[in-house]
């Protein structure tokens, strides 16, 4: 009897996570300004969440959220609050998110440690896409998320996921995924002219791809701690 | 508002001064006020190129470092009233240049002309980066070859990652691919790249293609830009690259091996 036009459901998203000293707007403007111009399309209205665990004076979340506001950055909410910043942050506007290591009260674990293993059971993949070629020098790494590019891979350019990697161009530079380690993750490419293709830390150089596949369309995986290469349809 | 066009390639000696002077003389031809900065600050050349190494007084570092208004140190073309060179230094390095000189500079450049055209040294350092920072628009010029394919999409990344229109996410800097010192009877013995497969590896829009050419070595060592010389195959062929650039719909040329006439066969060509 269940309705499907309209469900709420949870689901675990990677965000980014503050952790400043100094929680006045100014020291905070000032540090973000110096992470942003490091990455700045990386950041760009990237979700964040501010750590106050350490913090004993509530800090001015208002002035907090107009820094982020002007930065382009978009302040979800706190975790580890106390009781009593919990609430200044309410007053804010901003939701209190659980900490997910065992730093949150002890009672409180013990209810939450099954829903948290669960969760970790059965991670989200995020994707992250990419719409442009990817020219030598270049470097696109996707952490804890899949690989999407709507673009060629120049020669000498870098393209690492945690996840899969698809690329719906030409393939000419290095492609890594499974960066983490997961032997099951796989490279799709429209048009292999690979440099080296790496899964799970098995690799390929381009003296090893030439074949039958070679300057075609095809589906890199690992099985048995071995490349395999395979159709793409 | 002035258009800013860098004119760059990673790799050095594929042809970027000969490039900027025709083109920049091109585009003066036409009737727009330009001017051509020279930003290989050390390795001066554009000077040369141009015909004007005599009556160079005050260069571009000078006028970063307040030295010299821009007045001064500007050189007029004596053949085209709407052209203009601004020389690099050729006793400083490339860490003379500042981003904020070089932006204020450009501004001031930018009330007074149409077009500013941006001779970019050849690497991916300081000197390179300055002269791409600023640009609306770049012309990578390019060899058909592996290397300077390859150094051209190295620097089309920097193009489109560390420009002032990248870092303030603005829409990206407009590329063009400039293919010189192209050679059809060596695309069809297999030892050169085609048009085909370098625009296939770079993946952008072909602005022009400049044939290997005697009249290009002349031109320089008399310091004529070469697109004055328009009996020439590479005058005529940067004449077309100036007509597409400033949006005009121009066929290939000199694409094809020539076929050599009778007469050409018997006495040489």
């Amino acid at each position: 009897m269940s309705d499907h036009s309209f469900e709420l459901k949870g689901s675990l998203f990677p965000l980014s996570v503050l952790y400043c000293q100094d929680l006045s707007a100014a020291a905070v403007k000032t540090q973000l300004q110096q992470k942003l111009a490091q990455a700045p399309a990386f950041f760009y209205r990237a979700p964040v969440v501010i750590n106050v665990e350490s913090v004993t004076q509530a800090p001015d979340f208002e002035a907090i959220a107009q820094v982020f506001k002007e930065l382009e950055l978009v302040l979800v909410g706190v975790c580890g609050a106390s009781a009593e910043l919990k609430k200044v942050a309410q007053a804010a506007g901003l939701a209190s998110l659980q900490l997910s290591k065992s730093k949150t009260p002890a009672k409180e674990t013990k209810e939450k440690e099954t829903k948290t293993e669960a969760a970790i059971a059965a991670p989200v993949m995020e994707t992250k896409v990419v719409e442009q070629n990817i020219r030598s020098g270049q470097q696109i790494y996707a952490k804890g998320a899949d690989l999407v590019i709507r673009g060629t891979v120049g020669a000498g350019a870098e393209v690492i996921a945690d996840g899969n990697i698809h690329i719906y161009g030409t393939l000419r530079g290095k492609a890594i995924a499974g960066a983490a380690g997961d032997s099951q993750k796989r490279v799709f490419c429209h048009k292999l002219e690979a440099e080296l293709i790496s899964i799970a830390g098995s690799y390929w150089l381009s003296d090893s791809l030439q074949g039958e596949y070679w300057g075609k369309s095809a589906c890199i995986g690992l099985q048995d701690d071995k490349l395999v290469l395979a159709d793409l349809l | 508002m002035a258009k800013i066009i860098v004119v760059t390639s990673g790799k050095g000696g594929v042809g970027k001064t000969t490039s900027s002077a025709a083109i920049g003389t091109g585009i003066a031809m036409r009737g727009f006020k330009t001017v051509i900065i020279d930003f290989d600050i050390g390795l001066r050349n554009l000077d040369l190129i141009m015909g004007c190494e005599r009556r160079v007084v005050y260069d571009f570092v000078n006028v970063i470092n307040g030295e010299a208004n821009l007045k001064q140190a500007m050189i007029k073309d004596k053949r085209i009233d709407t052209l203009f060179i601004l020389p690099a230094s050729q006793t400083r390095d490339k860490d003379a240049l500042s981003k904020e000189g070089v932006e204020r500079i450009l501004n001031e450049l930018a009330e007074e002309f149409d077009y500013i055209i941006c001779d970019s040294p050849a690497g991916i350092e300081s000197g390179a980066m300055m002269a791409l920072y600023f640009a609306d628009e770049a012309v990578v010029v390019t060899n058909p070859e592996v290397s300077s394919v390859r150094d051209s999409d190295r620097i089309l990344g920097m193009l489109s990652s560390k420009s002032r229109r990248a870092e303030q996410g603005l829409p990206g800097i407009k590329e063009h691919l400039l293919l010189t010192r192209y050679n059809p009877e060596r695309v069809v013995k297999g030892e050169m790249l085609s048009v085909e497969d370098v625009g296939e590896i770079l993946a952008i829009k072909l602005l022009g293609v400049i044939p290997e050419s005697q009249a290009v070595l002349n031109a320089s060592n008399s310091g004529q830009p070469v697109i004055l010389d328009q009996d020439s195959d590479a005058g005529q062929a940067y004449l077309d690259t100036v007509a597409r650039l400033l949006g005009e719909e121009v066929p290939f040329r000199f694409l094809n091996v020539e076929k050599k006439g009778l007469l050409k066969r018997i006495f040489g060509g």
